[in-house]
């Protein structure tokens, strides 16, 4: 149906997905006018006709009835997906300060306010099952969520900032595409919007390694080092090989997930062969070749290993990260106890003068 | 924050003169006047909004999704939120 | 008088430019998420008024430098920004503070400088004085439920302010020749300091010690570390596009 519309090697990244999620949208909308029948009807078996809305392609929203696995899958991957977000500001948070040039330092400003917005958007879509955001917060900080690896690895050079727009978004574009489609409504809608704002970061990430590739010897090998770095870790991002994969099958029937990690990892791969010829650099993999019978290109897998044991928290930045992140929670706890407090005394005057 | 200090406010955005308020989203505040300047920061960072409401999302009623029937989440006092997320093109067809 | 106006447009500009690269400092610390987007907002403001600021001193200089040469090939006595803004940011209050301050000053200057006879300078003002509104409002905010908000709050607040309160009598310094002489703007600030104070429960500390300096190229020690995390990269590549 969709997948064959990525872009031509001259187009801008982005750009054939950013019409898959318009297309989506106008899905989402079609489903919406279909309007089909609202609650079960009294009596009616309850998987039953939770399965019969799936299956009818239409969205589950917060007051339906759903099977608890289901709510519980959907708040663990959009929990995980909003840490991401959140923990995600800081490799690129790293380099504002020394960002090259005063306009390069307002969009990645700008960017990484945007992933600040993106986790926002996200912690409420989980809140609708049912769960508070401070809960989920707790989860993060207490590392019984997790949130992607990727953001494990350090940014070492200003290269790396557009790698990761390059690389790490659009992985993560490819990935969050299909979501545009979830069944759960306020999930599918909170991607929508976030996927029309992570374009504009890939395109971004594009254009600054593109810039460097056609700069000085030293800005080439730059971009080149960089790409060599998180080439491998972002074939890590769409998860381990389907037949490792435990959480896929049920996710799949569900409509949560729509196509399998190394469907989307091929789709990845493929996408990014034309685009890395035109920033005239080198994806380090000798072994990437044109398949013709698969219609796709042959690639050597990431190293899995590497990726159990970043997830397990020994990656080189795990520790930094998340100690980064309950350092920012901890010394505002000043702050926000004193909005609270401030909140409560104009509520306690308000109800004096009214009585 | 906590739902006691910080509760959750619900956001209505009017994208252009014309139309009517749209709800965009929810976010935490501890009180309205913060909860308004949250929401022009996390709603309108790309200037959508000419107009914003924010609402205790525990001030809001929800129906169910079929009113005779009492099998989902019992508790009819938890209020459920249904975030938009995406601007609805108000006016969309012909209007 | 040009020589004046390039003067006055450069130290406005590295006034927005130091303060947008210490409030970008807090991004992914904020003390709430809601904050730390509010925060880069105010940041994203300071740098947009930089660059205008800072394009226009060099046309105005007539040498050749553009927004980037300024920004990044400047040493430290050279930059003409106050002091207020180059102070560390410190806890949260002391950020206020700062903000509370310099938008104060700010509002009424860009207010000032959208009905001058420089053109530019009068568009920029124009521009530049919505975002300060908002700036103080957020600012003002803050300083109100931080001064009246727990027992912690109010003595972090306090002291924030007395800390910061020295460095504000150079921002008034008198500059007859100037497009806005900054003399003209301090009742207005006053004015505006004293009612947020008050409703913050916070005592106005009083006038004594009033560094400066800033507008001469003579900075606290403060500014040279800053400059140099700002200008590693750009200075490594020397001639480079980006």
């Amino acid at each position: 149906m969709y997948g064959n519309d990525f872009s031509a090697p001259d187009d801008p990244p982005g750009g054939g997905l950013l019409g898959e999620v318009e297309a989506a949208e106008a899905a989402l909308r079609e489903a919406a006018a279909r309007a089909r029948r609202s609650g079960a009807a009294p009596g009616e078996d309850l998987d039953a006709y939770f399965a019969d809305v799936i299956e009818a392609d239409q969205k589950i929203e917060p007051r339906d009835w759903m099977p608890d696995d289901y709510r519980r899958t959907l708040i663990r991957q959009i929990a995980q997906h909003a840490h991401s977000e959140i923990i995600g500001m800081q490799p690129e948070g790293n380099w504002i300060s020394r960002a090259p040039s005063l306009k390069r330092k307002a969009i990645l400003l700008a960017k990484v306010q945007d992933e600040a917005g993106h986790g926002l958007y996200l912690y409420a879509a989980a809140e609708t099952l049912g769960i508070d955001r401070d809960e989920l917060v707790e989860l993060l900080l207490s590392g019984r969520q997790k949130y992607s690896s990727i953001f494990n690895y350090p940014t070492l050079t200003w290269a790396d900032v557009g790698a990761i727009g390059w690389l790490v978004d659009g992985a993560a574009i490819v990935n969050q595409v299909p979501l545009c489609r979830c069944s759960y409504g306020p999930y599918a809608r909170a991607m929508i919007r976030v996927c029309k704002e992570e374009s504009f970061h890939q395109r971004q990430g594009y254009e600054i390694l593109h810039t460097l590739a056609h700069g000085t010897e030293g800005q080439k090998a730059m971009a080149q080092d960089a790409v060599d770095r998180w080439w491998y870790p972002s074939l890590a991002m769409f998860g381990p090989p389907d037949a490792d994969s435990t959480h896929s099958a049920k996710s799949m029937a569900w409509k949560i997930k729509r196509f399998s990690n190394d469907e989307l990892r091929q789709r990845f791969v493929d996408m990014c062969v034309g685009q890395a010829e035109v920033l005239g650099l080198t994806l380090p993999d000798p072994d990437l070749r044109w398949n013709d019978e698969r219609q796709a290109y042959d690639y050597t897998q990431p190293d899995y290993d590497e990726l159990m044991q970043v997830i397990k928290g020994n990656g080189p930045c795990n520790r930094q990260r998340m100690e980064h992140r309950r350092r920012a929670h901890t010394e505002g706890a000043w702050v926000r106890e004193a909005a609270a407090a401030y909140a409560a005394k104009r509520a306690e005057k308000k109800e004096k003068v009214a009585a | 924050m906590s739902k006691e200090t910080s509760p959750l406010w619900e956001v209505f955005v009017r994208a252009r003169r014309g139309l009517s308020h749209t709800h965009v989203g929810s976010l935490h505040a501890p009180d309205a006047e913060l909860a308004l300047r949250n929401a022009r920061d996390v709603y309108t960072r790309r200037q959508e909004g000419v107009s914003i409401w924010v609402v205790p999302a525990s001030a809001i009623t929800a129906s169910s999704p079929d009113e005779k029937d009492a099998f989902f989440d019992p508790a009819a006092d938890k209020v459920y939120r249904h975030p938009t997320f995406y601007e609805v093109p108000d006016g969309v067809a012909h209007l | 008088m040009t020589g004046t106006h390039f003067e006055f447009a450069l130290g406005l500009g590295d006034d927005a430019l130091i303060a947008a690269q210490r409030l970008g400092e807090w991004t992914s610390r904020a003390p709430e998420m809601e904050e730390d987007i509010a925060l880069a907002n105010i940041a994203l403001d300071q740098l947009g008024a930089a660059r205008l600021l800072l394009t226009y001193a060099g046309e105005l200089e007539g040498a050749g430098r553009d927004e980037d040469a300024l920004a990044y090939l400047r040493d430290d006595r050279q930059f003409r920004n106050c002091l207020l803004v180059e102070l560390p940011n410190g806890d949260f209050a002391v950020t206020m503070a700062k903000l509370f301050f310099l938008s104060a000053y700010q509002l009424p200057l860009y207010a000032a400088l959208a009905g001058c006879a420089d053109e530019r300078l009068a568009a920029i003002g124009a521009k530049a004085r919505k975002e300060s509104a908002y700036h103080l409002d957020h600012a003002a905010l803050w300083v109100k439920r931080l001064g009246d908000g727990t027992e912690e709050s109010h003595r972090r607040m306090q002291a924030a302010v007395d800390e910061v309160w020295p460095y504000v009598h150079e921002l008034f310094a008198a500059d007859p020749a100037a497009p806005v002489d900054p003399a003209t703007l301090r009742a207005d600030f006053d004015a505006t300091v004293a009612d947020v104070l008050d409703e913050a429960t916070l005592t106005r500390p009083a006038d004594g010690w009033a560094p400066g300096g800033g507008r001469a190229g003579v900075h606290t020690e403060h500014l040279s570390f800053l400059l140099a995390e700002m200008q590693v990269l750009h200075r490594a590549h020397p001639g480079a596009r980006w």
